[in-house]
Order: C-alpha cells, then sequence, then structure tokens
C-alpha cells in the first residue's frame, strides 16, 4: 500500500496557482525528500496534505484513503507534520504537557498522562521537561518536542518541513539521529522537505527536485550520492552544495 | 603595514538576575586586509564580538578590552558622533535578513543614495551614477529599474545584493558580514558569497565572515577562529580545516552529513557538560 499518493495534484493560494500536476507515490516505509529553491512548492504540498492548504484539485491519499478538502480528522490520525521553527510552532504559554496532550483530548483519547511520558521518552526528553513552558527549552530541545506532538496520535506518516535548518550543526545532527531512530523503531514513513541535500543522503531513499511548482525530476538517493542526477536543473543545485 | 584591526582581551558581558554573564571571554586576534572567518554555534559569541568592533553593544550590555584598535583608533574611547563617522564610512556591516534590515518605505536607489551621502557630498548626478555603478557590480542586471523599486518587491537573494551594495558603496575598509546568507537559499547563498569575495579581493578591503557554517567559512576565508562559549579554541588557516585538532572543532566537522553519507549514525557533541538545564 502507498503511505501517500498524489495524483494530478494542482495547489493554488487564491488566484495563484503555485504547484502543477503533481503525481507521486510514497510507499509505506519510504523516507521521502523533496528538494528545490523557495518558492517552488514543496512545502506547499506538505500543507495540502497535512489540511493547510485547501484550494487544491487532483487527489490526495494518505494510507490508501482519500483525503477531503475539509478538516479530516482520520487524515490527521494518520499523518502529523513537524514544522522547520520550534520557536514559532509551539504555543508560548501552554507547558509541554498541555501541547502534547491536546491532540489526545481533539481525538477523545484516554490514558493522556501515560501517552505524553511515553513519547516524551521515544525523543529522549527527560521527564522533569514535562511540565515546562517553551521558552526555558532550548531549539534542540523544542524541536523534539514537536516531533513528539506529532507522535502523539500514533500516525503512520510524518510530514516534515525542514526539520533542522533552524538549528546548529551538532543539534541538527542529533535531531537527525533521532529520526533515523524513531522512523527504524516505529516504521514511520517520512516526506520530507529541505533544501539540504547531505541531510537528504543520510536520511531519504528517493528524492523528488522541483522547480516553479513542478516535480523535474524523481532519483534514487544512490543516484544523489553519486552525483547522477540527470537534469540540468539538479545538477546546479548539487554543484551549489558542493560548492562547484 | 600595521594591522587593520588589533583586539586583545575582548570582553563582553550582560547583567542577570545571577549577576553579570560574560558571553565574550578574552578574545584576541589581529587582521589585516586578509579575509578572516568566525565560526561558532548559536551563543558562542561570534555575532557579539562583531557588534562589538562597530560598537553597537547598548547598555546595559558592558564591552571591555585592553585593545580594540580599528587602523590606529581607539575604538572604545570613541564618542557616537565620532563613531557615526566610522560606522559604514570605514567599517560596515551586512546583517543576516534583508527583510528586516531594509527601510520598507523608501526605494533601493533612495537607500542606496543615503549609505553614500551620509558620508559624501557629490553631485546628484554622480550619486546616481555611483548607485547604478554598484548595483551592476552586485550583479543586478537591471538596475534603473530595480533602483526604483521597493523592497517588499524583490526577492530574498536580491534584498541582500542590495544590502552589500549600500555596505560597499562608502567603500569601506573592513566589511563585516553577520550571517549574511544564512536566510537565501542554497542555490542563491553561493552567488552572494561570490560577489562579496569579488568586490572584498578586488578593494583589498579586510573581511570578518560569521556564520555556523564550517564547510562555507573554510571555501571563502584565509583564516578561520572557532569559538565556543565566548572563547577562541582554535584558529587554523582555511585549507587546513580537516587537520583540526580541538575536540569541539573535531566534532562539529563530524557532525555535518556530506553527500555520500554512508554512516548509520552522525556522532554528537557531548553536552554533559552543560546538562542540568
Amino acid at each position: 500500500m502507498n503511505a501517500i499518493d498524489l495524483q494530478n495534484l494542482d495547489i493554488s493560494y487564491g488566484d495563484t496557482k503555485v504547484v502543477f500536476d503533481v503525481n507521486l507515490a510514497i510507499p509505506e516505509g519510504e523516507s521521502f525528500a523533496l528538494v528545490g529553491e523557495s518558492g517552488s512548492g514543496k512545502s506547499t504540498i506538505l500543507r495540502a496534505i497535512a489540511g493547510l492548504a485547501p484550494d487544491w484539485t487532483g487527489s490526495i491519499s494518505v494510507m490508501g484513503k482519500p483525503r477531503s478538502h475539509h478538516v479530516d480528522r482520520a487524515v490527521s490520525r494518520q499523518a502529523q507534520m513537524v514544522f522547520q521553527d520550534p520557536y514559532g510552532s509551539l504555543h508560548p504559554r501552554k507547558t509541554i504537557d498541555a501541547a502534547l496532550s491536546e491532540p489526545l483530548a481533539i481525538h477523545g483519547i484516554g490514558n493522556r498522562g501515560e501517552r505524553v511520558e511515553a513519547q516524551l521518552k521515544a525523543v529522549g526528553l527527560d521527564q522533569r521537561f514535562r511540565f515546562r513552558f517553551p521558552h526555558q527549552l532550548s531549539g534542540g530541545q523544542r524541536q523534539r518536542v514537536a516531533i513528539a506532538r506529532a507522535l502523539m496520535l500514533e500516525p503512520k506518516v510524518l510530514l516534515l518541513d525542514e526539520p533542522t535548518s533552524a538549528l546548529d550543526v551538532s543539534v541538527q545532527a542529533e535531531i537527525l539521529n533521532l529520526l533515523k531512530r524513531l522512523r527504524r523503531e516505529q516504521g514511520l514513513t517520512y516526506l520530507m522537505v529541505t533544501h539540504n541535500l547531505p541531510v537528504v543522503s543520510f536520511l531519504c531513499d528517493r528524492l523528488a527536485v522541483m522547480r516553479h511548482g513542478r516535480i523535474v525530476e524523481i532519483a534514487d538517493v544512490a543516484q544523489l550520492k553519486a552525483g547522477q542526477l540527470r537534469e540540468p536543473y539538479s545538477q546546479e543545485l548539487l554543484a551549489a552544495t558542493e560548492g562547484g | 603595514m600595521p594591522p587593520l584591526l588589533e583586539v586583545e582581551n575582548l570582553r563582553v558581558s550582560f547583567p542577570t538576575h545571577s549577576g553579570r554573564v560574560e558571553v565574550v571571554k578574552g578574545l584576541s586576534f589581529t587582521l589585516g586586509r586578509e579575509r578572516l572567518g568566525i565560526v561558532g554555534e548559536s551563543g558562542s559569541g561570534k555575532s557579539m564580538t562583531g557588534r562589538s568592533i562597530l560598537k553597537l553593544i547598548r547598555k546595559p550590555g558592558q564591552v571591555t578590552a585592553d585593545k580594540l584598535s580599528f587602523d590606529g583608533i581607539d575604538i572604545l574611547a570613541q564618542n557616537e558622533k565620532q563613531m557615526r563617522a566610522i560606522r559604514g564610512a570605514r567599517i560596515s556591516m551586512v546583517m543576516q535578513d534583508p527583510k528586516f534590515s531594509l527601510n520598507p518605505v523608501m526605494t533601493v536607489g533612495e537607500q542606496i543614495a543615503e549609505a553614500l551621502v551620509t558620508h559624501q557630498k557629490l553631485p546628484r548626478r554622480d550619486v546616481q551614477a555611483r548607485i547604478l555603478d554598484m548595483l551592476k557590480a552586485v550583479r543586478i542586471n537591471d538596475p534603473e529599474r530595480v533602483a526604483k523599486l521597493y523592497p517588499h518587491e524583490v526577492s530574498g537573494g536580491m534584498g541582500q545584493r542590495i544590502m552589500i551594495a549600500m555596505m560597499l558603496i562608502p567603500e569601506p575598509e573592513l566589511l563585516i558580514a553577520d550571517e549574511p546568507t544564512s536566510a537565501l537559499d542554497v542555490s542563491v547563498q553561493a552567488q552572494v558569497l561570490d560577489i562579496i569575495d569579488d568586490l572584498v579581493t578586488r578593494k583589498g578591503m579586510g573581511l570578518i565572515l560569521i556564520s555556523h557554517d564550517l564547510a562555507l567559512v573554510s571555501r571563502y576565508c584565509d583564516r578561520i577562529l572557532v569559538m565556543n562559549a565566548g572563547r577562541v579554541v582554535e584558529e587554523c588557516a582555511a585549507g587546513q580545516l580537516e587537520n583540526a585538532q580541538h575536540p569541539y572543532t573535531r566534532g562539529l566537522l563530524a557532525a555535518m552529513p556530506v553527500i555520500d553519507e554512508n554512516r548509520d549514525e552522525l556522532p554528537v557533541l557531548d553536552r554533559t557538560q552543560w546538562a542540568g538545564t
């Protein structure tokens, strides 16, 4: 079964169309990356899957079930998003415990205390962080909380929008290791947006290169490692990363 | 030739509830007309170092140094009026995000002109010509049109090039670039740095490039200082970075994934010394 299936997907913001005719099938358990420059529409695809960009045509299926244009609780339980900026994605006046319990309350799931404890443990945070506020945590710790929050509903798919680009190199390494371990332990599927090709090389199996709202190339990560991307634009991205 | 900038035992501190906290703890370096990179993680004091050179740290922050001299001028002894004659004209600074550093209600051309005429009286025709030349120098193809645009009408990469144009038009002797490209795309980053590099070499200026990106700094600088917790832990020539000795530098290098990545897990820095927070 495909964890994510996108067919003839066009996405608009108001009158402006930003993503054109995207077809993508991501099998369960795969880690897939979307790369490209800002404005290429990569984040918009994640937002459409998560229900944050409702103005789309075509079809989006998550774990075999087509998604509606409205708030879709079934999809929320299967796919959760982690955002780029750990400073902006946590409510400043809510404790970590409140932030992590909220999805459970919305979906009417009991046994909240234990679940919060379990997820904090899964992302490698000590229990003493449970009743702190986001401003009392470092950037890396906050990103761990954001990942724990996404995992609260035990989804099968994580939508990762530049999860490490706001972090220092050494903290980035910790979060990348964490993501790799979680995927192994919980059999998650990742759809990750990034512009950092080495990160793709570390964490992903396949990648799609996007430009001006279209996918220009889908490649295996082995091709990326060998520097054998087909399209000239992909080669350009690769050259920019390696410094020519 | 005497060094352009001499810094000895620079200390920057801020008051907190539990006494003053030093964020830069006794930094010393000299800079000639060369390109120096300062690398470190958040909180290592690298930006504070850049700001203290321009005397941009406001009270209650406190800057002390045994020596902080730029071209023989004692920076710490200058008053605000004297500093204004140095800032921009002789030392200028490119900040991280063009979105917050450009004036949203002035056109690009007006802002660049302001940077120039503040320090130099020039006939209007010459000012206009200098602006267009400068925009061309930062590889903006259509300078007449761009000069009439407002900052919200240009992209991030172009905004940063405009910032660079503004900072270089008074022809300073030292440029401090504080994370000049971290708000930009990878594909644009190289372009912006190439422009800085080109102009700096051509005009024989000094450059201090402050960044958290080791690879980038080693590509564009002659010499690198690695900072951690307010101190320089390593100083080396850019080409010698792979042979870095200090465990912190080695840790940073190892933690970076590479394009042909086959490690199952990335090594992480031992943070036990900061545990308990």
